[in-house]
Protein backbone atom coordinates (compact mmCIF):
# COMPACT_ATOMS: atom_id res chain seq x y z
CA UNK A 1 0.00 0.00 0.00
CA UNK A 2 2.70 2.40 0.20
CA UNK A 3 2.98 3.49 -3.18
CA UNK A 4 -1.46 4.49 -3.45
CA UNK A 5 -1.46 8.16 -3.23
CA UNK A 6 -5.48 8.26 -2.22
CA UNK A 7 -4.80 5.78 0.95
CA UNK A 8 -1.76 8.20 2.03
CA UNK A 9 -3.98 11.50 1.77
CA UNK A 10 -6.47 10.35 3.75
CA UNK A 11 -4.98 8.24 6.35
CA UNK A 12 -2.44 11.79 6.73
CA UNK A 13 -5.86 13.40 6.99
CA UNK A 14 -7.96 11.25 9.09
CA UNK A 15 -4.80 11.07 11.81
CA UNK A 16 -5.07 14.44 13.64
CA UNK A 17 -8.99 13.79 13.96
CA UNK A 18 -8.59 10.24 15.65
CA UNK A 19 -6.56 11.55 17.88
CA UNK A 20 -8.66 14.24 18.78
CA UNK A 21 -11.44 12.22 19.16
CA UNK A 22 -8.84 10.21 21.12
CA UNK A 23 -8.60 12.73 23.56
CA UNK A 24 -11.93 14.16 23.58
CA UNK A 25 -13.07 10.37 24.11
CA UNK A 26 -10.83 10.73 27.23
CA UNK A 27 -11.79 13.61 28.89
CA UNK A 28 -15.15 13.87 28.46
CA UNK A 29 -15.47 10.71 29.32
CA UNK A 30 -16.77 12.11 32.74
CA UNK A 31 -19.82 13.43 31.00
CA UNK A 32 -20.43 10.98 28.14
CA UNK A 33 -19.56 7.52 27.25
CA UNK A 34 -16.20 6.91 26.93
CA UNK A 35 -12.81 6.65 29.12
CA UNK A 36 -9.86 5.23 29.23
CA UNK A 37 -9.86 2.26 27.62
CA UNK A 38 -11.57 3.16 24.82
CA UNK A 39 -9.53 6.24 23.98
CA UNK A 40 -6.06 4.32 24.87
CA UNK A 41 -7.57 1.77 21.73
CA UNK A 42 -8.19 4.51 19.65
CA UNK A 43 -5.31 6.62 19.74
CA UNK A 44 -3.55 2.87 19.39
CA UNK A 45 -6.11 2.29 16.22
CA UNK A 46 -4.36 5.75 14.78
CA UNK A 47 -0.75 4.66 15.12
CA UNK A 48 -1.86 0.82 13.53
CA UNK A 49 -3.40 2.65 10.51
CA UNK A 50 -0.36 5.18 10.17
CA UNK A 51 1.46 1.27 10.04
CA UNK A 52 -0.24 -0.30 7.69
CA UNK A 53 -0.29 2.75 5.13
CA UNK A 54 2.95 3.87 5.55
CA UNK A 55 4.84 1.01 6.50
CA UNK A 56 5.75 -0.89 9.98
CA UNK A 57 9.58 1.05 10.11
CA UNK A 58 7.73 4.52 9.60
CA UNK A 59 5.55 3.97 12.78
CA UNK A 60 8.57 2.60 14.55
CA UNK A 61 10.48 5.40 14.10
CA UNK A 62 7.63 7.64 15.01
CA UNK A 63 6.83 5.94 18.04
CA UNK A 64 10.19 3.72 19.15
CA UNK A 65 9.80 0.63 20.74
CA UNK A 66 11.32 1.99 24.11
CA UNK A 67 8.75 4.48 24.18
CA UNK A 68 5.66 1.70 24.02
CA UNK A 69 7.41 -0.32 26.36
CA UNK A 70 7.31 2.47 28.50
CA UNK A 71 4.08 3.01 28.10
CA UNK A 72 3.11 -0.46 28.89
CA UNK A 73 4.26 -0.38 32.77
CA UNK A 74 4.16 3.92 33.06
CA UNK A 75 0.12 3.23 33.10
CA UNK A 76 0.21 0.66 35.81
CA UNK A 77 2.23 3.21 38.29
CA UNK A 78 0.94 6.01 37.20
CA UNK A 79 -2.83 4.40 38.10
CA UNK A 80 -0.93 3.07 41.48
CA UNK A 81 0.87 6.29 41.57
CA UNK A 82 -2.49 8.04 42.28
CA UNK A 83 -3.21 5.16 44.89
CA UNK A 84 0.14 5.72 46.53
CA UNK A 85 -0.90 9.87 46.32
CA UNK A 86 -3.98 9.10 48.57
CA UNK A 87 -1.91 6.89 51.20
CA UNK A 88 0.65 9.71 51.77
CA UNK A 89 -1.89 12.45 52.18
CA UNK A 90 -3.57 10.35 54.78
CA UNK A 91 -6.05 8.37 53.59
CA UNK A 92 -6.96 5.15 52.25
CA UNK A 93 -5.02 3.26 49.13
CA UNK A 94 -7.07 4.52 45.99
CA UNK A 95 -9.09 7.15 48.21
CA UNK A 96 -9.49 10.25 46.04
CA UNK A 97 -10.74 12.25 48.82
CA UNK A 98 -8.00 13.90 50.32
CA UNK A 99 -5.97 14.92 46.87
CA UNK A 100 -7.65 18.38 47.08
CA UNK A 101 -8.88 20.61 49.67
CA UNK A 102 -12.56 19.89 48.98
CA UNK A 103 -13.64 15.92 48.55
CA UNK A 104 -15.87 16.59 45.10
CA UNK A 105 -12.63 18.37 43.52
CA UNK A 106 -10.24 15.27 45.05
CA UNK A 107 -12.64 12.77 43.17
CA UNK A 108 -12.26 14.70 39.77
CA UNK A 109 -8.72 14.99 40.16
CA UNK A 110 -8.46 11.17 40.85
CA UNK A 111 -10.59 9.70 38.24
CA UNK A 112 -8.43 11.94 35.68
CA UNK A 113 -5.16 10.90 36.69
CA UNK A 114 -6.62 7.42 36.90
CA UNK A 115 -7.89 7.48 33.55
CA UNK A 116 -5.17 8.51 32.11
CA UNK A 117 -3.35 5.29 33.51
CA UNK A 118 -5.86 3.34 31.68
CA UNK A 119 -5.32 4.67 28.41
CA UNK A 120 -1.71 4.57 28.83
CA UNK A 121 -1.23 1.51 29.38
CA UNK A 122 -4.18 0.25 27.13
CA UNK A 123 -2.31 1.88 24.08
CA UNK A 124 0.97 0.94 24.70
CA UNK A 125 0.07 -3.16 25.11
CA UNK A 126 -2.32 -2.57 21.67
CA UNK A 127 1.01 -1.24 19.86
CA UNK A 128 3.22 -3.81 21.37
CA UNK A 129 1.25 -6.88 20.66
CA UNK A 130 0.63 -5.31 16.66
CA UNK A 131 3.95 -4.21 16.53
CA UNK A 132 5.08 -7.80 17.48
CA UNK A 133 3.05 -9.62 15.38
CA UNK A 134 3.48 -7.73 12.36
CA UNK A 135 7.24 -7.18 12.73
CA UNK A 136 7.69 -11.41 13.60
CA UNK A 137 7.23 -12.21 9.50
CA UNK A 138 9.88 -10.09 8.11
CA UNK A 139 12.37 -9.52 11.02
CA UNK A 140 15.62 -10.80 9.80
CA UNK A 141 16.21 -14.19 12.07
CA UNK B 1 -26.55 -11.29 13.41
CA UNK B 2 -27.83 -14.51 12.55
CA UNK B 3 -26.62 -14.77 9.25
CA UNK B 4 -22.92 -13.77 9.91
CA UNK B 5 -22.70 -16.53 12.20
CA UNK B 6 -24.18 -19.05 9.86
CA UNK B 7 -21.34 -17.55 7.05
CA UNK B 8 -18.91 -17.50 9.29
CA UNK B 9 -19.40 -21.22 10.54
CA UNK B 10 -19.72 -22.59 7.32
CA UNK B 11 -16.58 -20.06 5.67
CA UNK B 12 -13.26 -22.19 4.64
CA UNK B 13 -11.59 -19.35 4.20
CA UNK B 14 -9.62 -17.51 6.91
CA UNK B 15 -9.74 -13.93 5.57
CA UNK B 16 -13.18 -14.16 5.52
CA UNK B 17 -13.73 -15.52 8.26
CA UNK B 18 -11.82 -12.48 10.00
CA UNK B 19 -14.14 -9.71 8.39
CA UNK B 20 -17.26 -11.75 9.39
CA UNK B 21 -15.83 -11.62 12.69
CA UNK B 22 -15.64 -7.69 12.39
CA UNK B 23 -19.04 -7.55 10.77
CA UNK B 24 -20.24 -9.61 13.95
CA UNK B 25 -18.98 -6.88 16.44
CA UNK B 26 -20.33 -4.22 14.78
CA UNK B 27 -23.59 -5.65 15.06
CA UNK B 28 -23.08 -6.29 18.62
CA UNK B 29 -22.01 -2.89 19.00
CA UNK B 30 -25.20 -1.61 18.01
CA UNK B 31 -27.05 -4.31 19.89
CA UNK B 32 -24.93 -2.79 23.13
CA UNK B 33 -26.40 0.98 21.77
CA UNK B 34 -29.43 -0.85 21.76
CA UNK B 35 -29.54 -1.93 25.64
CA UNK B 36 -28.37 1.77 26.56
CA UNK B 37 -25.24 0.60 27.15
CA UNK B 38 -22.82 3.05 24.75
CA UNK B 39 -19.52 2.66 27.31
CA UNK B 40 -19.33 -1.10 26.36
CA UNK B 41 -20.68 -0.56 22.94
CA UNK B 42 -17.44 1.50 22.13
CA UNK B 43 -15.51 -0.72 23.63
CA UNK B 44 -16.83 -3.39 21.39
CA UNK B 45 -16.84 -1.64 17.92
CA UNK B 46 -12.95 -0.50 19.09
CA UNK B 47 -11.53 -3.61 20.21
CA UNK B 48 -13.84 -6.32 18.59
CA UNK B 49 -14.44 -4.92 15.43
CA UNK B 50 -11.20 -2.68 15.11
CA UNK B 51 -8.28 -4.08 17.21
CA UNK B 52 -9.22 -8.04 16.81
CA UNK B 53 -9.61 -7.83 13.63
CA UNK B 54 -6.17 -6.11 12.80
CA UNK B 55 -4.18 -8.36 14.90
CA UNK B 56 -6.12 -11.14 13.16
CA UNK B 57 -5.35 -10.38 10.08
CA UNK B 58 -1.85 -9.65 10.99
CA UNK B 59 -1.78 -13.41 12.25
CA UNK B 60 -3.10 -14.29 8.95
CA UNK B 61 -0.28 -12.94 7.14
CA UNK B 62 2.13 -14.90 8.99
CA UNK B 63 0.49 -18.50 7.83
CA UNK B 64 -1.55 -19.86 5.07
CA UNK B 65 -5.45 -17.96 4.85
CA UNK B 66 -7.14 -21.63 4.04
CA UNK B 67 -8.70 -23.82 6.80
CA UNK B 68 -7.08 -27.17 7.34
CA UNK B 69 -9.63 -29.66 6.55
CA UNK B 70 -10.03 -31.41 10.17
CA UNK B 71 -8.61 -34.91 10.69
CA UNK B 72 -10.62 -36.02 13.61
CA UNK B 73 -14.48 -36.61 13.55
CA UNK B 74 -16.65 -33.60 14.39
CA UNK B 75 -18.71 -35.04 16.67
CA UNK B 76 -16.86 -34.89 20.10
CA UNK B 77 -16.23 -31.11 19.31
CA UNK B 78 -19.73 -30.53 18.59
CA UNK B 79 -21.18 -32.31 21.63
CA UNK B 80 -18.90 -30.21 24.14
CA UNK B 81 -20.08 -27.14 22.53
CA UNK B 82 -23.67 -28.30 22.79
CA UNK B 83 -23.05 -29.38 26.34
CA UNK B 84 -21.32 -26.23 27.26
CA UNK B 85 -24.17 -24.15 25.60
CA UNK B 86 -26.89 -26.03 27.56
CA UNK B 87 -25.47 -25.54 30.59
CA UNK B 88 -25.35 -22.05 30.36
CA UNK B 89 -28.86 -21.30 28.55
CA UNK B 90 -30.07 -23.52 31.97
CA UNK B 91 -27.77 -20.84 34.35
CA UNK B 92 -29.72 -18.34 32.71
CA UNK B 93 -32.94 -19.88 33.75
CA UNK B 94 -32.45 -18.44 37.38
CA UNK B 95 -31.65 -15.04 36.05
CA UNK B 96 -34.74 -12.41 36.99
CA UNK B 97 -36.37 -11.31 33.55
CA UNK B 98 -34.56 -8.92 32.11
CA UNK B 99 -34.95 -5.01 33.75
CA UNK B 100 -36.87 -6.95 36.60
CA UNK B 101 -36.59 -3.56 39.04
CA UNK B 102 -36.51 -6.14 41.92
CA UNK B 103 -34.11 -7.97 40.70
CA UNK B 104 -31.23 -7.84 43.40
CA UNK B 105 -29.12 -5.87 41.64
CA UNK B 106 -30.89 -3.22 41.38
CA UNK B 107 -31.64 -3.15 44.73
CA UNK B 108 -28.15 -3.83 46.74
CA UNK B 109 -25.76 -0.59 45.56
CA UNK B 110 -26.84 0.29 42.00
CA UNK B 111 -29.33 2.60 44.28
CA UNK B 112 -26.62 4.68 45.61
CA UNK B 113 -24.54 4.49 42.76
CA UNK B 114 -27.30 6.10 40.90
CA UNK B 115 -28.83 8.34 43.32
CA UNK B 116 -25.46 9.53 45.47
CA UNK B 117 -22.82 9.61 42.59
CA UNK B 118 -23.18 13.00 41.25
CA UNK B 119 -23.09 14.59 44.66
CA UNK B 120 -20.42 12.25 46.00
CA UNK B 121 -17.64 12.46 42.98
CA UNK B 122 -19.18 15.63 41.17
CA UNK B 123 -18.63 13.45 37.53
CA UNK B 124 -22.08 12.70 35.65
CA UNK B 125 -21.53 9.34 33.92
CA UNK B 126 -22.36 6.74 36.67
CA UNK B 127 -20.08 4.34 34.70
CA UNK B 128 -16.76 6.31 34.59
CA UNK B 129 -17.80 6.94 38.58
CA UNK B 130 -17.77 3.52 39.27
CA UNK B 131 -15.39 1.96 37.57
CA UNK B 132 -12.63 4.94 38.32
CA UNK B 133 -13.89 5.87 42.13
CA UNK B 134 -16.08 3.28 43.77
CA UNK B 135 -14.32 0.35 41.85
CA UNK B 136 -10.60 1.94 41.54
CA UNK B 137 -9.26 -1.48 42.82
CA UNK B 138 -11.11 -3.82 40.54
CA UNK B 139 -9.99 -1.58 37.59
CA UNK B 140 -6.47 -1.31 38.88
CA UNK B 141 -6.69 -5.03 38.87
CA UNK B 142 -8.09 -4.89 35.02
CA UNK B 143 -5.20 -2.53 33.93
CA UNK B 144 -2.29 -5.10 35.58
CA UNK B 145 -4.25 -7.99 33.61
CA UNK B 146 -3.88 -5.35 30.55
CA UNK B 147 -0.59 -4.62 31.47
CA UNK B 148 0.27 -8.53 32.39
CA UNK B 149 -1.28 -9.65 28.86
CA UNK B 150 1.62 -7.61 26.94
CA UNK B 151 4.48 -8.10 28.96
CA UNK B 152 3.46 -11.89 28.06
CA UNK B 153 3.48 -10.95 24.38
CA UNK B 154 7.01 -9.31 24.86
CA UNK B 155 8.19 -12.70 26.65
CA UNK B 156 6.87 -15.42 24.19
CA UNK B 157 8.12 -13.87 20.70
CA UNK B 158 11.10 -12.27 21.77
CA UNK B 159 12.72 -15.06 23.57
CA UNK B 160 11.89 -17.47 20.17
CA UNK B 161 14.29 -14.29 18.34
CA UNK B 162 17.09 -15.16 20.57
CA UNK B 163 16.73 -18.76 20.74
CA UNK B 164 16.61 -18.60 17.01
CA UNK B 165 19.68 -16.19 16.71
CA UNK B 166 21.26 -18.24 19.68
CA UNK B 167 20.80 -21.38 17.08
CA UNK B 168 23.46 -21.35 14.04
CA UNK B 169 26.40 -20.50 16.40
Amino acid sequence: MRHDLVLRVIAKLMMPFTLLFALYVQFHGDFGPGGGFQAGVIAAAMVILYALIYGLDQARKALPDWLVETMLAGGVLLYAGVGMAGLMLGGNFLDYFVLHADPVQGQHRGIFWVEAGVAVTVSGVMLKIFYMFAGRGRDPE
Amino acid sequence: MAITVIVLVRSRNLFSVVVMGGIYSFLMATVLVALDAPDVAMTEASVGAGMSTVLLLSALYLCRSEEAKSLRGLWLPLAVAVTTGGMLVFGTLDLPAFSDPAAPIHTHVAPRYLNDALRETGVPNVVTDVLASYRGFDTLGEVTVVFTAGAGVIALLRRRRNRKQAGPQ
